[in-house]
């Protein structure tokens, strides 16, 4: 398998942890701390697989805002949200692999007729940015990245109630709300889900809200009703928190 | 030139449960038997703690489950619209590979009711004439209790069933469902522990004078052997049920409960990746000579059968029937033609309750943890008053609590540090009172092929033409009322609820359930049915389609204890008849 930088190293790595029985895992290939390592990346000096430099600092702005670091629990940043979405659409997800992508599409269609636009995720991320960023080019002369943190929640809030209309920015099919949907979802995905897709570093979210991750055994523990869990969670590699 | 195989007995379309029940039953009598599988493989070997306790991979990204691109089908709310495909999955979610539905569903394994059964006959006797709507379609399943209930009881011991009886021979037990119909025995095992939820919701429907009992499970309570020997391992609660293969050989699957049976057995043998195009029939149309599919490395294979089950989901019974020419395509503007008649759905709602003060541990759980009421199902309260026919399960469940898409109070913000904030306060503290209800069949909604839209082997996507009915939307309204008195007997801090409003449309992008049915639908007469009482093709004999397409309407209880029995129902009168005698095995 070729590698191409430390980002493919990693999820190729990942991808072949994944497919060994744990103990041989844990016990000869890596150790949870080496696992650890390779699970969660310094964000800082990440080398993105899909987004470009720009593109980049978008998510990291907007991730930034829609899961702020603050006293009651870690960040999107802290936590690595955007090293997960950046992995997601360099994969399967970005591609929609797994969706029915033949055409004709009602791009028109009613909201309750679900996703029918011909942009598979990357693409509407990809779109989604450009369109933004010309917005904020226009209103503010800046990039999205660009804009002090009150000002991105105001452009935010403006994607997720489509007062933005893409169309006047060279995008017209997908919607500013849309892409606000993909933006979101991810972001929430990233910051719940196990840190072996790239967020949720340190299982610094499932710490906070109390989840306690791969355990998935809970026999013991079923007839202790209303008392709260005590133990800390592990992820699928074996890291505990 | 395709290539050929070797001829078999059967050929079995599809290896989830009424495949693998048939193929296990019809290689013990003796044939020579082969299931196609349009998925992949999948066994409990390869799908090991902790690989399954995966909220993203496996219930976000729905490793298990069919692929849109490869199961699309195209939908639309009625005949005036053009119909759009499901890009990605919505209101339901198909299963796919070895194991089907089977191996993602949430394992509540439930009988229908007597009168769930004989539904129409007993409308008739209830309402008055013009009182329900006009274009409604309900029919009586062509089957009694008493022929369903061995093979309820049979099914049930296959699956492990843990659960508290109801009714034992006409006795009626305490803490079961005293509305449910007569049992031959007990449940295999005793219910699962009960959840925090459970407890609360328990109490307050005692006190409102229903009768909660908990939910029918098919994740095992206990240690079991099931009667084809296999051995079935506790359920450990973890969390992660429905939407996931199970980590711990405790929820019964077709891996769990039967195939490692039938591999023992040298004349049943199965492909994967073997994608099923169409039954070919003779010239006279009468029979079938066998399948074609596409194998995995793309080329055209023609199977040899001497009996064609077809065992895929709903969605794809009906299809090949259509694609393959078995039986006339149902026409809803003259009512004539019975495939892609009576399609039916099911609609959900709940409340969610918050409370500040209570730990529910919702990972702490199996996919079928819950209690219900069966005291608003139709012959145990009176609708008349209220011109619809039709009814729920209302239960408290917890299905599964890994994180992504927890319920948050109303008014905690989408974003932001009051999201944060929101998840941090609120994750775990909650609880939902639901409801799962019955859907009347109707003229106008049905399945027929799409005009468009071509799925990758160049065939066109099943089209379905669904919307709710008014009878529909009252009921909704009827028990949303009913939940609401049971919210306040419990008295959270908070609650949200969602429920159908009075003018809704079907949406087809929120998850409601998989419960889809009817469209080759099993009657009485060829004028009513597209298949016999055995589920066999009134059309094409040696041609058997088990599946929720046989439901002439949805019932309120989930439907796969009711596909089984009847698969079972159907392949003992195979092997004691047909296979003697290879004909129509009802006359009319």
């Amino acid at each position: 398998m070729a590698v191409v930088n430390g980002t493919s190293r990693r999820a190729f790595l990942l991808g072949s942890v994944l497919a060994l029985p744990t103990a041989v895992v844990s016990a000869r290939l890596f150790g949870a701390a080496e696992a650890a390592r390779l699970a969660a990346p310094v964000i800082d000096t990440y080398v993105p697989a899909f987004f470009a430099a720009p593109e980049w600092k978008f998510v990291m702005a907007a991730c930034d805002r829609l899961i702020p670091a603050d006293a009651e629990g870690p960040g999107a940043l802290e936590t690595n949200v955007p090293v997960f979405i950046d992995q997601e659409l360099a994969g399967s997800y970005g591609r929609a692999d797994d969706w029915y992508m033949e055409g004709p599409h009602d791009s028109k269609a009613p909201a309750d007729m679900g996703f029918q636009i011909p942009y598979a995720p990357s693409e509407i991320y990809r779109r989604g940015i450009k369109a933004t960023d010309a917005y904020t080019a226009q209103t503010h002369q800046k990039s999205f990245a660009e804009l002090d943190a009150q000002t991105r929640d105001q452009v935010l809030t403006k994607l997720q109630k489509n007062e933005i209309n893409f169309a006047e920015f060279g995008e017209p099919i997908l919607k500013a709300s849309a892409f606000f949907g993909f933006l979101l979802t991810n972001t929430q995905e990233g910051y719940l889900s196990d840190p072996m897709y790239g967020g949720n570093k340190g299982m610094g979210s499932w710490v906070m809200i109390g989840f306690p991750g791969a355990r998935a055994s809970f026999l013991e523990w079923i007839g202790q009703q209303g008392v709260k869990y005590p133990l800390g969670p592990v992820s699928l590699l074996g890291e505990r928190a | 030139m395709a290539i050929v195989n070797d001829a078999v007995d059967v050929v079995v379309v599809g290896l989830g449960w009424t495949g693998s029940i048939m193929s296990i039953e019809l290689a013990k009598a003796g044939l020579k038997v082969r299931a196609l599988e349009s998925g992949p493989e999948r066994t409990n070997a390869e799908e090991i703690y902790p690989k399954p306790a995966d909220q993203l991979g496996y219930s976000v990204r729905q490793k298990v489950f069919a692929k849109a691109r490869q199961s699309a089908l195209t939908v639309r709310h009625n005949q005036s619209q053009t119909a759009l495909p499901t890009r990605r999955w919505g209101a339901f979610k198909p299963g796919n590979g070895v194991g089907g539905a089977g191996v993602h569903w949430t394992a509540v394994l439930i009988r229908p009711t007597p009168t769930d059964l004989k539904l129409k006959t007993w409308a008739d006797q209830t309402y008055k004439p013009g009182q329900l709507q006009d274009d409604m379609t309900i029919q009586d399943f062509p089957v009694t209790w008493d022929e369903m209930e061995p093979h309820f009881d049979f099914f049930e011991k296959v699956c492990g069933a843990s659960g508290q009886a109801g009714n034992i021979k006409g006795v009626i037990q305490e803490g079961g469902d005293p509305f449910e119909g007569p049992r031959s025995n007990p449940f295999p095992l005793p219910p699962l522990k009960d959840t925090l939820n459970n407890t609360i919701f328990a109490k307050a429907a005692k006190k409102l004078g229903y009768h909660p009992f908990p939910n029918p499970s098919a994740a095992a309570s206990g240690a079991w052997t099931n009667p084809y020997g296999v051995q079935i391992a506790p359920c450990n609660y973890c969390g992660f049920c429905s939407d996931y293969y199970c980590l711990n050989y405790s929820k019964a699957s077709p891996q769990t409960t039967i195939l490692d049976a039938a591999k023992r057995l040298s004349n049943f043998d199965y492909r994967v990746n073997a994608h099923v195009t169409r039954v070919d029939l003779h010239d006279d149309k009468k029979t079938a000579k066998g399948v074609t599919y596409i194998d995995e490395k793309g080329q055209e294979v023609f199977q040899p059968a001497n009996i064609v089950i077809l065992a895929s989901f709903q969605f794809n019974n009906v299809r090949l029937m259509m694609l393959s020419g078995i039986g006339k395509p149902y026409d809803p503007n003259t009512g004539e033609g019975q495939i892609g008649r009576n399609y039916a759905f099911l609609s959900n709602g709940n409340a969610t309750l918050f409370f500040k003060d209570k730990n529910f541990n919702p990972f702490v759980t199996a996919g079928p943890t819950g209690q219900m009421i069966n005291d608003f199902s139709p012959g145990t309260f009176d609708a008349t008053p209220y011109d619809f026919i039709g009814g729920a399960k209302l239960h408290s469940s917890q299905a599964g609590g890994a994180p992504i898409g927890a319920a948050l109070p109303h008014g905690t913000p989408s974003w932001g540090a009051g999201w944060k904030k929101g998840m941090k306060d609120w994750y775990g503290h909650s609880m939902k009172v639901s409801i799962t209800t019955t859907c009347m069949s109707y003229r106008g909604n049905y399945l027929d092929l799409d005009p468009t839209y071509k799925d990758p082997y160049g065939q066109p996507l099943l089209r379905m033409t669904f919307d709710w009915a008014q009878n529909e939307l009252k009921l909704q309204q009827f028990l949303r009322q009913r939940v609401l008195e049971i919210v306040k007997e419990i008295g959270p801090d908070s609650y949200t609820e969602s429920f159908l409003k009075p003018d809704a449309h079907w949406n087809t992008t929120s998850y409601i359930s998989t419960h889809n049915v009817g469209g080759a639908v099993m009657g009485e007469t060829p004028n009513d049915s597209a298949i016999n009482k055995y589920m066999q093709s009134w059309d094409v004999h040696n041609v058997f389609v088990p599946g929720g397409n046989a439901f002439p309407q949805n019932f309120q209880a989930n439907p796969t204890l009711m596909l089984g029995a009847l698969t079972y129902f159907s392949v003992k009168q195979i092997t004691d008849q047909y296979i003697k005698n290879p004909g129509p095995l009802v006359q009319i």
